[in-house]
């Protein structure tokens, strides 16, 4: 089945009914979005490739920022004797990187009023945007350690740090800014585990480290010939931009 | 002033399965076809060509095919006295977007109905008696049988190059098939998939427990295979990448895969992408569709014209376009009177995960959407519910449907969310952890309906639709029943331990963890016009040239998937056009 052809005889179809009437100029709109949603390069190719950098320097974050995410992260997945931590993996640059995309605007939700508080199971009802989110939650966590440990979150000891985003997660630390529980387990955490296990090419994952320790293929898609058997798959796993591990 | 086109035969506002059905049946009838779609066009080359469609984030965590809450959402409300919400981010369930609709994301499980389903008041009454019929429950006859659309069953099977096992043709029960399935015709087009590790540990134990396991009729092909229309599948290889993601092999079903190719060299076919509709118009008498008015790329609303109009877009689309182009009695919960909107059901799923020994190889990240063995022992009434209290019933499965890590990585009850004791327990559960589920009817209910919003628009101005509903006593009661039976399975199965998510009785609604996409009812096809929206042949009672698909006709909830009995209808509905309808335009069923 060649989609190609197809799409080519059905928009020399459009176009010939489009001589018809006065409305040529709407149809015409419609026919050459309808070409370029099918036909142009951008729509083919994989996101870009930008996997981890020793040396990246956030665009989103500051630098009082960029010390927070650090810190919670190699709390949140620490280095240890079962593998890499979240940062020898990039996952903060990985976050940073997504703070630049439409979906940290919220673009992809119903962002509109009015907002009430709402019991939990009806989900986000907040008017605020990922971005946000990080802006205010990490503003508001260094704010608490200032004030109770006289240090921002970054300069605990890792105990320390620990404790405070457990009484986070629990809800036992709260801030008048922002739920700090929803900014923790809707937030913080969900991108860093997305940092964790994406593919290489989002700036997480370095060299599929994350697949590696779980045994996760990543991109093979292709099990034909082992989905009848319940034993270990033999291949380590493959990226989008073809890494092999 | 909005624009006006040049009329066509026939108009057909969304463009996934039923639309695409319609499409291609009605031009082979001759009739001039147009579809406007609000998303964009997308097809398997380049929309989801590997290695592109591999990304997790993009399709899963960022909802690649999902339709943009920003445009377009609902409201939900538990009762009429509460204040609705709107859905904001995707969670419970997950409408699609653009050409092919919610046929690109779907896990391809492809049922049929329960024959009894069709009729279960009549059947429950006779039964159980009359008064088995809880106080406030719409249940109600859907005003077709199973006979009549089996050969659109087995039609659409055949376009979706189904595999499957018979268990009953022609009234001959069949070994290795589902031992409750109602007559087919014929054999499924191709032969069941390869059972992965959680479906085979799923078929022997409930077998052991005296259930009757079979495979899941599924539309993921398991062999290469040319439908009808000559469109061509290869066989799926267990990706893992189905749910959510559009099929880099052209083996789950999808009107890209089955129809859209023939279709598009129809010159008596168009069809315009980024085109919302608004309205269906209707003449003064309030009897005959006229137009529609939809909305451009541009902003600019443009009004076509056409002579026969069928509201083919997903559920939640097709009942606010009847809603907000005043086409038949809104419902009112008040009176019990009107009929758009009302019976408005859902479904319930119980879903636990099995944690297994480092032994014992599961391999998550290999499966496919509708791969798996089901048991069907507790579906509709093939159980006496005389003791139970509950109607309903549904199916119990263990399906592997593929997962990655970014999709999330279950794990037993107790274990840390992050930090080093959450790293040694995804390292050692990944490879090694089942899901088994049951999908489970929900029925109809007098306070669970449709009507619009009175506060909240979407960013065409319009009043988003609004959801009245909770689980009833009814569903609650039967889905501690099924996760009774799936706790047994579960350790039948050897799982060390289990841990996930039974509906019990005192549950809410839970609008956060995905749950299914299939919701439907507001629109019900019928046989009385006091209660239902539809005919029999989907024909709008109050506009006899306005056609209503989708689940949104369901009389009450089923317990199996929805999609067969969705592409089963419009091949009915459509059959019928080119039968009947199209030789003598005007109401298929007198009043």
């Amino acid at each position: 089945m060649s989609s190609h052809d197809d799409h080519t005889s059905r928009r020399d179809f459009l176009t010939g009914v489009i001589a018809l009437g006065p409305v040529v100029a709407t149809l015409a709109a419609g026919a050459a979005l309808e070409s370029r949603g099918s036909d142009e390069l951008p729509n083919s190719v994989p996101a870009p490739n930008h996997p981890t950098v020793t040396d990246y320097r956030p665009t989103f974050f500051t630098p009082a920022e960029w010390q927070f995410i650090n810190a919670a992260c190699a709390r949140l997945i620490p280095a240890d004797e079962h593998g890499p931590g979240a940062i020898e993996v990039g996952v903060p640059q990985y976050i940073d990187r997504q703070m630049n995309t439409p979906w940290a605007e919220g673009a992809n939700w119903y962002m509109q009023g009015p907002f009430f508080e709402a019991a939990a199971e009806f989900g986000y009802q907040s008017q605020l945007t990922p971005k946000q989110q990080f802006r205010l939650g990490i503003k508001a966590i260094d704010g608490l350690c200032q004030e109770r440990l006289k240090q921002a979150f970054a300069n605990l000891t890792p105990t320390q740090q620990d404790d405070v985003l457990r009484q986070i997660e629990k809800g036992t630390l709260t801030s008048p800014e922002l739920p700090l529980a929803t900014f923790f387990s809707g937030f913080l955490l969900k991108y860093v585990l997305e940092g964790y296990f994406c593919d290489p090419m989002y700036g997480g994952n370095k060299e599929m480290a994350a697949w590696k320790m779980i045994g996760h293929p990543g991109a093979r898609a292709d099990y034909f010939e082992w989905v009848g058997e319940a034993k270990p798959y033999p291949y380590g796993p493959a990226s989008i931009y073809g890494e092999r591990g | 002033m909005a624009i006006v086109e040049k009329p066509v035969d026939v108009l057909i506002v969304g463009f996934g399965w039923t639309g695409a059905i319609m499409a291609i049946e009605l031009a082979r009838a001759g009739l001039n076809v147009l579809a406007l779609e609000r998303g964009e066009d997308a097809s398997t080359v380049p929309n989801w060509a590997y290695p592109k469609v591999t990304d997790e984030i993009a399709q899963s965590a960022r909802n690649g095919l999902l339709q943009n809450l920003s445009k377009s959402t609902v409201t939900i409300r538990y009762t009429k006295n509460d204040r609705a919400l709107p859905y904001r981010q995707i969670g419970s369930f997950k409408p699609g977007t653009g050409v092919g609709g919610a046929g690109i994301h779907w896990s391809g499980v492809h049922s049929r109905v329960m024959p009894q389903e069709l009729n279960l008041k009549s059947h429950v009454t006779a039964r159980y008696g009359a008064h088995f019929i809880p106080a406030g429950m719409n249940l109600q006859d859907w005003g077709i049988s199973y006979d009549e659309l089996e050969p659109h069953f087995d039609h659409f099977e055949r376009v979706c190059g189904t595999s499957g096992k018979a268990g009953n043709i022609r009234g001959q029960k069949l070994e290795g098939g589902n031992a409750f399935e109602a007559p087919r015709s014929q054999e499924f087009p191709l032969p069941p998939l390869t059972d992965p590790p959680t479906s085979v540990l799923f078929a022997k134990a409930t077998r052991e427990l005296g259930y009757h396991p079979s495979p899941l009729p599924a539309a993921n092909a398991s062999r290469p295979y040319t439908n009808p229309y000559g469109c061509q599948l290869g066989p799926c290889n267990f990706c893992g990448f189905c749910s959510d993601y559009g099929c880099i092999n052209y083996s789950k079903a999808s009107p890209q895969t089955t129809i859209l190719p023939v279709l598009y060299r129809m010159p008596n076919f168009a069809l315009r992408t980024n085109a919302h509709v608004l309205k269906v118009n209707t003449d003064k008498s309030g009897k005959v569709a006229t137009s529609v008015t939809y909305v451009d790329a541009q902003g600019r609303e443009i009004e076509q014209p056409a002579s026969m109009v069928i509201l083919a877009a997903f559920h939640l689309h097709n009942v606010r376009l009847m809603l907000s182009s005043g086409i038949g009695k809104p419902y009112d919960p008040g009176t019990g009177e009107g009929t758009v909107g009302r019976n408005f059901c859902y479904q319930l799923l119980n879903s636990i995960n099995l944690f297994f020994d480092k032994s014992v190889y599961i391999n998550q990240f290999m499966g496919s959407g509708g791969v798996g063995q089901a048991i069907d022992d507790f579906y509709g009434d093939n159980f006496d519910h005389a003791k139970l209290g509950f109607i309903g019933g549904g199916v119990i499965w263990g399906r592997q449907t593929g997962n990655g890590p970014v999709r999330g990585i279950p794990l037993p009850s107790g274990s840390p969310g992050w930090g080093s004791g959450w790293k040694a327990a995804v390292k050692e559960n990944f490879l090694h952890t089942g899901r088994i589920e049951s999908q489970m009817s929900n029925m109809a209910y007098r306070n669970c309906y449709l009507d619009l919003d009175p506060t909240y628009r979407d960013a065409y101005g319009t009043p988003l639709l609004r959801m009245t509903k909770n689980w009833q006593d009814n569903d609650l009661r039967m889905s501690e029943f099924f996760g009774e039976r799936l706790s047994e399975i579960g350790k039948a199965m050897g799982a060390t331990s289990i841990a996930g998510r039974i509906l019990k009785r005192g549950d809410n609604w839970d609008l956060r963890p995905y749950q299914s996409t299939h919701i439907n009812g507001g629109t019900a096809m019928g046989s009385d016009p006091k209660t239902s929206v539809v005919n029999k042949y989907l024909q709008s009672w109050d506009v006899s040239n306005l056609f209503v698909l989708g689940a949104n006709v369901f009389a009450h909830g089923i317990g199996y998937n929805p999609t067969g009995l969705v592409g089963a209808l419009a091949y009915w509905a459509a059959a019928n056009i080119r039968s009947s309808y199209l030789k003598d335009p005007g109401p298929m069923v007198r009043r």
